[in-house]
This record gives structure tokens, sequence and C-alpha cells, in this order.
């Protein structure tokens, strides 16, 4: 039995514990607001954007002599993997959700014969990665210096990536994020962002004769490397999203779990104060009646 | 009449108003569009786009980088990459 210094020693810990978790959650909800606001405000340019490249691409045909980042570069060897994770921790298993995504994937194309490189966005995730493909590690891309990760960041990916891609580095490149559903709910998902697929957008108001400059496939061409900007800033948004919504619901588990922890040892505390009572209670009466 | 004219940057929508005309420097040679302007696409080059908010009034210069302007039913729509305001 642990005696009462030790108890209380352990009860204070907790509490301590706890106030980081509370704190920490405090946090998650707040930032998880602003990120929401973030994604929000995104909307607008993302839905234009692939408006137009749905309208371009229905008025061109995918042929052999139209930009690479659409056409692909006629092999499917090397793929890369793109995976997003955040820098800091606390946000429960929202990284080894996303890495688990990634791995499952990699051995999947492994098990068909392909190369697979890895691309890390994030400080979180390369130590699995690294232990599990130490030599298959392309680049990683640090977002440590940065508070949020913004256009500026997505900017800097997709200019590397697209220079990997124009050096024959690899010929796929798959992209590993987690969607936000809900403060509760994280998708990990997979999505292909290069060769890019064709937007599926309907051409809206298809009767007008809408005149271009330059020519569409050149403005397509012009395109192309912004839109892939676009979506790794959607999945970089939504990434910041689902970490904070991770780390809030980990962190109201956690806080909770301090507080049964904190009344299970507070009742064993007073259980052995009690009992030390007793005793010495018991002590004094044998004492004085042995007189 | 007058132009719906809207700025939007990956960030946020930076102007959604109504103006008289917009020129813009596009990559085949500077047009103005006015309300009315047939369908038309056009990559912008990096310059400023020239707000004129009433006719004879004095134009507003707004610099943005990674330009595509859209001409539609619903006014002029310029996407940028950057703006600087």
């Amino acid at each position: 039995m642990a005696s009462l210094k030790e108890l209380k020693g352990r009860i204070n810990s907790v509490k301590s514990t706890q106030k980081i978790t509370k704190a920490k959650q405090m946090v998650a909800a707040a930032k998880l607001r602003k990120a929401q606001a973030a994604a929000e405000s995104a909307r607008p340019y993302a839905a234009r954007l692939a408006e137009v490249m749905g309208s371009l691409a229905s008025k061109i045909t995918v042929s052999a002599n139209s930009p690479k980042l659409l056409a692909g570069t006629g092999s499917d060897q090397v793929h890369l993997l793109v995976v997003a994770n955040s820098d800091k921790g606390l946000c429960g298993a929202f990284n080894s959700n996303i890495v688990r995504a990634a791995r499952a994937k990699a051995k999947e194309l492994e098990g068909q014969g392909k190369t697979v490189l890895f691309y890390l966005i994030g400080r979180k995730g390369r130590a699995v990665i690294k232990r599990e493909f130490p030599t298959q590690i392309a680049h990683m891309f640090d977002t440590t210096g940065v508070r949020e990760a913004g256009f500026n960041e997505a900017e800097q990916v997709a200019d590397e990536l697209v220079a990997m891609y124009e050096q024959g580095k690899f010929d796929i490149a798959h992209l590993f994020y987690a969607k936000f559903r809900s403060a509760l709910v994280q998708e990990p998902t997979s999505q292909q962002i290069i060769p890019v697929p064709a937007p599926t957008g309907a051409a809206k108001g298809g009767d007008a004769v809408t005149e271009y400059e330059p020519e569409e496939e050149e403005i397509l061409a012009a395109l192309l490397p912004r839109y892939l900007k676009t979506q790794l800033f959607g999945a970089l948004l939504e990434n910041a999203a689902s970490e904070q919504g991770a780390s809030m619901t980990a962190m109201d588990n956690a806080t909770r779990n301090a507080g049964d922890l904190i009344n299970k040892l507070t009742i064993q505390y007073n259980r052995s104060r009690q009992a030390a009572i007793t005793t010495e209670l018991v002590e004094i009466i044998a004492g004085a009646e042995a007189l | 009449m007058a132009l719906h004219f809207e700025l939007v940057t990956p960030a946020k929508l930076v102007r959604s108003e109504d103006v008289h005309m917009v020129v813009v420097p596009g990559t085949e040679g500077e047009f103005g569009v006015l309300a009315g302007h047939a369908p038309f696409m056009s990559t912008i080059a990096d310059g400023a786009l020239k707000v004129y908010k009433t006719e004879n009034g004095a134009p507003e210069e707004i610099r943005i980088t990674g330009g595509f302007a859209e001409v539609g039913d619903a006014g002029l729509t310029v996407l940028a990459e950057h703006v600087e305001a």
C-alpha cells in the first residue's frame, strides 16, 4: 500500500497533467475554428478553378502532345507517395492513421513490382516511414518554420513536385492526408495528384461561345500547375483542421481520464488516511486501557 | 450598367463588387472589360489590374501575380495566386 505522501504526490502530478491536457484541448478548439474558417474561405477559388479546368478539359482531347502533367509519362513504374502529416503531436491517432494508409498503399504497389518513393510533409511520421523504408524517402519538406501551412508552402511543394516530375523521377504521385469530416471523424484519404485527373465539372453554359486567349491548350498548360497547387493547398488546410479536431478529441478524452484517475486516487488517499487514524485511535485506547 | 467584378485568391475572396470597367493585363495584350462583354478566358501577365469604379474616376491599381481572367454572364472573375493590395 502506497503511503499517504506518495498518494498525495501522484494526485498532484495527475492534476497538473490534467491542466495541460485541458489547456491543449481549449487551444485546439480555438484553432479548429480558425482552420475551418480558412478552409471555408479557400473554397471559392478552388471551385472556380475546377470549373474552368472542367470546361477546358471538355474542349480538348488528351493526346500524346498534350501537357505531360495531364497525359502522364506513359509509364507507371515509379510511384511517389506524398504524405502530409502534422508537426506536433498530442493529437491522438491522427498521424499514425495517415501513415498507416500510406504504408498500406506502398506495400500494395511494391507487391505489384512498382518502385515506391516518399515525399514527406510535416515532422511527424518521418520516423515511422524512415524505419520501414529507409532508402526510399525522396524529400522531407519542413513546415516547422511556419505556424500554419499556407499557400506559400503548397506552392513550394507543388513546384518541387513538378520539377521532380519533369526530371522523370516519378510517374505517378499520390497524396495522403486526412479529410476533415467532423471534430470526431477524420478520414485518411489518398488521391492521385499527378498526372492531374481531369476534373469532371460539367461545363456550364455550353451554348455561349467562349473565346480563349491564348489557345485552350496553352491556357490548360498554364493552369495545370496552379490546379495542383490548389489541390495541395486544399489538402493542407483539410489536414490542419483534422489535426486540431483530432487533438481536441484526444485531449478531451485525456482530461476525462485524468479526472477519473484523480477521483480514484482521492478515494484511496482518504481511505488510507482513515485507516491510519483508526489505527492510531486503537493504539491510544489500548494504551489507556492498559494503564 | 455596372460590371460585376470578383477577385479571388486561394486564401480568400478579395473583392466582390460592381464597377464600371476593369483593365486587365492579359498575356497577349491588355484588355478592358465593360459590362456585357462576350464570354472570354485569358491568362494574365504579372502586373496591375486597373479598376475604374466610375466612368471618369481615377483607376485603382491592384498588383497581382499568377492570374487568370474569366468573363462570363456573371461578370469578370479574376483568379490570382498572389495579390498586393
